[in-house]
């Protein structure tokens, strides 16, 4: 193995981690039928951890331009997260109760 | 007394937070606990639009006036009649010389307090539906130019107009405003369930009241998980399970404005609300009856495929069923009769 390709994977292994290590995590949660946060202001990279905290399932998605997912849906007790990698502002709902919105402004 | 009053108000903030929690919920009459399910006379308005009575005597009018239709003979009242439970007693409406369409006609009843309108909530209010079906060519079919040249021409419409939107021109606006706000004035809120959670202890017979409870109980009837709230509707969308979404080429439903897989043969949530008085239930009319809304429910739904994961099959007893039956028939508001407007000439 030359050194440049040990250079090479070494780089490759920690990109990943440091990426994560630079990275915040948020933790937005579901609860009576609403987001518990109407706005929140991240960086590149940070990560939004959902937990759903009602008794029945919610979902989670959006399809703003800065960041497009659908996390599909969860009971009550679990978490999903998403990392944001775009700048932009991302509307995120709930697909089965359009009345919970929130918006997550990344910077 | 003032302590008194403050404790009160704490109790109802606290009792509205964890109410999806059946352990807070009293099953007295006109406990603080059950305030959730309390709908205000006035349903939500946009600014700008104040249902005044002028624009609800125009709105009316508009309502059942058949000259809004191409053919003369159809008015928002034929789908949507009060006579049926201000839908049509039909499985799925009939439109423009009866062609019969996909989906049921849906209440008008207490459909104000709704944040979005039609069964695929592609409207997002009264006023920004009221133009759709004289639009829709399988429905009213009305050619909006003429429409709004024959209303500019009627002395009597001129008169209403002016005095409902001073200063606005009549147009597809106006029009629309006027027939939103006299939409929301069909509001049920005076069931003998109204009574009883405010305070009238002999307004539900025991039975009723143990139907509430099945109701609400997630490992029951499970109906509050989508039906909650004081109009009985989460405003939600979700795919209930109905045989018609078997077949080939079915109706998506939601999909078609939020194009996500969970929302595939997802339909609104209807209010329940004077149920009595709508059947056939389901957007696509499928059931006749409360007693076979029932068994669906019991059952989980028919069709599994992309069902809601908020539907479960029920463990209920012969009694739960009947009681479950009884409280639905307690929401309906007392029938009343409904006095036609004068048409303008
Ligand atoms: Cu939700």
């Amino acid at each position: 193995m030359t050194k440049n390709t040990m250079i090479g994977l070494l780089f490759c292994t920690l990109s990943p981690l440091s990426l994560l290590a630079w990275g915040e995590t948020y933790e937005v949660g579901q609860k009576n039928k609403s987001f518990t946060k109407d706005k929140l202001t991240i960086k590149v990279g940070d990560t939004v951890s959902f937990k759903n905290e009602d008794t029945f399932f919610h979902n989670v998605y959006s399809l703003s331009d800065a960041k497009f997912f659908d996390l599909g849906s969860f009971p009550k007790g679990e978490s999903r997260e998403v990392v944001f990698d775009t700048k932009g502002t991302v509307e995120v709902e709930c697909a089965i109760h359009p009345t919970m919105k929130m918006t997550i402004e990344v910077q | 007394m003032k302590p008194f009053i403050i404790s009160c108000c704490f109790l109802l903030i606290s009792f509205n937070i964890s109410a999806q929690d059946m352990s807070n919920l009293v099953f007295e009459a006109g406990h603080p606990s059950l305030s959730e399910w309390i709908l205000p006379d006035q349903p939500p308005y946009p600014e700008g639009n104040k249902p005044t009575p002028p624009r609800v005597t125009l709105g009316k009018a508009l309502f059942f006036d058949p000259r809004l239709s191409g053919d003369g003979n159809m008015s928002c009242a034929t789908c949507h009649n009060p006579l049926m439970g201000w839908s049509d007693g039909l499985p799925t409406a009939r439109g423009f010389q009866s062609k019969v369409l996909d989906r049921a006609t849906p209440v008008i009843t207490n459909t104000a307090y709704n944040n979005l309108q039609m069964w695929d909530g592609r409207k997002k209010s009264l006023e920004d539906q009221a133009m759709g079906p004289m639009e829709a060519t399988v429905e009213m079919n009305m050619n909006i130019k003429s429409l709004f040249e024959w209303l500019n021409s009627n002395e009597e419409y001129k008169a209403m107009f002016a005095k409902a939107y001073p200063g606005e021109p009549i147009a597809a606006a106006s029009l629309s405003k006027a027939i939103a706000s006299f939409e929301r004035t069909v509001v049920s809120n005076n069931s003998r369930f109204d009574r009883w959670i405010k305070g009238d202890a002999s307004a539900l017979s025991k039975a009723e009241i143990e139907g509430f409870k099945v109701f609400v109980d997630p490992d029951k009837g499970n109906c509050a998980v989508c039906h909650s709230g004081n109009n009985f509707t989460d405003d939600g969308f979700h795919n209930i399970g109905l045989i018609s979404f078997g077949k080939e080429n079915p109706d998506l439903g939601r999909y078609a404005e939020v194009p996500l897989k969970l929302m595939k043969g997802a339909f609104k949530t209807p209010t329940i609300r004077d149920i009595e008085y709508s059947a056939p239930y389901f957007h696509d009319g499928s059931v006749a009856t409360l007693k076979e809304l029932i068994d669906f429910y019991e059952r989980g739904g028919d069709v599994k495929t992309n069902l809601s994961p908020n539907l479960k099959k029920l463990t209920l007893s012969k009694t739960d069923k009947e009681n479950l039956e009884l409280f639905l028939l307690s929401l309906s508001s007392p029938k009343k009769a409904f006095l036609l407007p004068i048409l303008p000439k």
